[in-house]
């Protein structure tokens, strides 16, 4: 009894806020609600919809781009790079130093997403008073304007600029406990730092580097607040990944779509994705030993 | 010791000192990476503070003038349209430490009788947290709409810290839980021998042992809720209930190509109790960020 008290407000917190929007989106999938909020059942509609819209083709691929893209150039290959780098700097040279750019590269996970925005809008200015346009002016050349001209590549390394702090965390963490009597041994042998990274790190973090890609694949799909922020979608939807999407079938725009009936279908459609990812993942990568361990590893 | 046949003294010295270089070598290449790696980062948030106190910044970076003036929108409306900023802020510390508050009574008592004690729906439990927190929250954000305007609670600061409180607890009790799972047995029985019933020794003893658990999830729920950007610019539409993500996300559409000043002083306004934080508690949230799913 007294267990069960201790539970109820999690369980309550839970039900009204997590569960019940949960089968409220499927539910609400199969009506044609808007903003007035009627129930009025439309069967299969919005699901038929999605075949018929001819933006999705597009989205899709916006989506693969922009997850696959981010994850694998930033969020595992940049990370473990931040993570060598920063490691390597605290073994041989400063721990003071090391923790200042892991620190550095953290910041931008713990900054308010407007306020990381503001800082990338001055960044990429169109006119010369932003920070590219003004070096660029320094060398007499004409302004460029990043948000309309390169969309998809801003998307990616604005995201990917915080997603690298997560894989270079955990991959710094695994290559201060790798013993270090491995590198002894190798730099007895006459092996240089690259081919011990070679030879002996990047083995030892194999488990590390399938868990950020898969966790983050997972993340990613889900992730648009800053491509929200900074191109809103556009210019005519280059930049719409599928969960940005949905979210503007319902509340974007200056005159607020309200379709949220569709919007949930695209929103079920999503986790159905995310189902098949995590599915895939756990097969193929045989993740289940391994997500155990960091869930203990984190604390 | 034998020396390597074939290996004068001279040549080993020869090799060590070449082999001296080329460390040095490796570590100005791999200083050099990381500072122009991180070069967007320093002058972005350098810019944040130089824009807030300059008039403008000449090729983009160099400070002119110093000046106050960006900050006027302390004292007075940037606009007509504009709530009061020091109601947006305490709006927003209002979301804050809700938020902290409801993190802290609901998870840790949840985390305890999960490390702890055993019951019927043990096994169920546990497997529900970690599923429900790879089902991220962000796509559940419709049907919440439809459920706070059902409780009435649209555009107040409450429905959107009890919101985020329900998409943040399977994370919460997970690491508390953790904390728990480290508080030695012999203590909790030592306590119950003693004469206690299990909740005060939940309180005199265990608690006490899972500090540093408590103030790394006040810190990280504080943080998160001080943030919040898309649940604040979604469910508040209403001016008086803004908090400063709103407020800022507006200078931004008024502002953006005409008043970098104040654009970046409203900015650093509301991100400088964040790094006030994170100056101090950068080692804590370096071990709790891993388990967040933000920003990919």
């Amino acid at each position: 009894m007294c267990v069960f008290l201790l539970l109820l407000p999690a369980l309550l917190i839970i039900v009204a806020f997590y569960l019940v929007p949960g089968l409220l989106t499927g539910a609400m999938s199969f009506t044609d609600m808007n903003h007035r909020l009627v129930w009025n059942f439309a069967g299969w509609k919005n699901y038929g919809q999605l075949l018929k819209d001819t933006l999705l083709n597009r989205v899709f691929w916006n989506t693969v781009v922009y997850v696959f893209g981010t994850l694998l150039i930033f969020n595992v290959t940049f990370g473990l790079v931040l993570a060598l780098a920063t490691a390597y700097i605290s073994e041989r040279h400063s721990e003071q130093v090391s923790l200042f750019f892991r620190a550095l590269w953290l910041l931008p996970r713990f900054t308010p997403p407007i306020v990381y925005g503001v800082i990338w809008l001055w960044i990429l200015d169109p006119t010369r008073n932003g920070l590219l346009n003004g070096v660029l002016d320094y060398f007499g050349h004409s302004p460029v304007s990043w948000l309309s001209q390169f969309p998809r590549a801003v998307i990616i390394i604005t995201n990917g600029m915080i997603g690298a702090s997560f894989g270079m965390i955990l991959f710094y963490s695994a290559i201060r406990s790798i013993s270090p009597e491995y590198n002894w041994a190798a730099a007895v042998d006459g092996a240089g730092w690259l081919s011990r990274v070679r030879h002996i790190t990047l083995p030892l973090l194999r488990w590390q580097l399938l868990f950020v890609a898969a966790y983050q694949t997972l993340s990613l799909l889900t992730s648009y607040e800053y491509i929200l922020i900074l191109t809103g979608g556009g210019p005519f939807y280059r930049t719409t990944v599928w969960s940005l999407y949905a979210y503007n079938q319902a509340f974007g725009g200056y005159y607020a779509a309200y379709n949220f009936g569709y919007a949930t279908a695209l929103t079920m459609v999503l986790v159905l994705f995310s189902l098949i990812a995590s599915i895939i993942y756990w097969r193929v990568f045989r993740l289940r030993e391994m997500m155990a361990e960091p869930k203990i590893e984190v604390m | 010791m034998q020396r390597p046949r074939g290996l004068s003294g001279e040549t080993l010295l020869e090799a060590a000192r070449r082999q001296r270089r080329r460390e040095r070598l490796l570590t100005a290449g791999i200083y050099a990476f990381l500072i122009a790696a991180s070069l967007p980062l320093l002058l972005g948030y350098g810019w944040l503070v130089l824009n807030s106190f300059s008039e403008k910044l000449v090729y983009g970076v160099i400070p002119q003038k110093w000046t106050l003036n960006n900050f006027r929108f302390l004292w007075e409306l940037p606009g007509r349209y504009y709530p009061n900023l020091w109601r947006t802020t305490w709006n927003t510390v209002l979301l804050a430490s809700g938020m902290t508050l409801l993190m802290l009574l609901i998870a840790t008592p949840t985390a305890y009788v999960i490390s702890r004690m055993q019951f019927k729906a043990r096994g169920f439990l546990l497997p529900l947290t970690l599923i429900l927190h790879s089902f991220p929250g962000i796509t559940l954000l419709i049907a919440l709409y439809y459920v706070l305007r059902s409780l009435n609670l649209l555009n107040s600061i409450a429905g959107v810290f009890l919101v985020k409180t329900g998409l943040m607890l399977p994370l919460g009790i997970w690491i508390m839980k953790g904390f728990f799972d480290g508080v030695p047995w012999d203590l909790e029985m030592s306590g119950l021998v003693d004469g206690a019933s299990r909740l005060q020794t939940l309180w005199k003893i265990i608690l006490p042992q899972v500090k540093p658990g408590l103030a790394a999830l006040a810190i990280f729920s504080f943080l998160n809720g001080w943030s919040e950007y898309i649940f604040v610019i979604t469910f508040i539409q209403n001016k008086e209930s803004w908090t400063l993500a709103s407020y800022v996300n507006s200078v931004v559409g008024d502002f953006q190509f005409l008043d970098y000043g104040l654009l970046a002083a409203t900015a650093l306004f509301y991100i400088a109790p964040v790094l006030i934080f994170f100056l101090f508690t950068q080692k804590y949230l370096m071990r709790v960020s891993v388990g967040g799913t933000k920003g990919g």
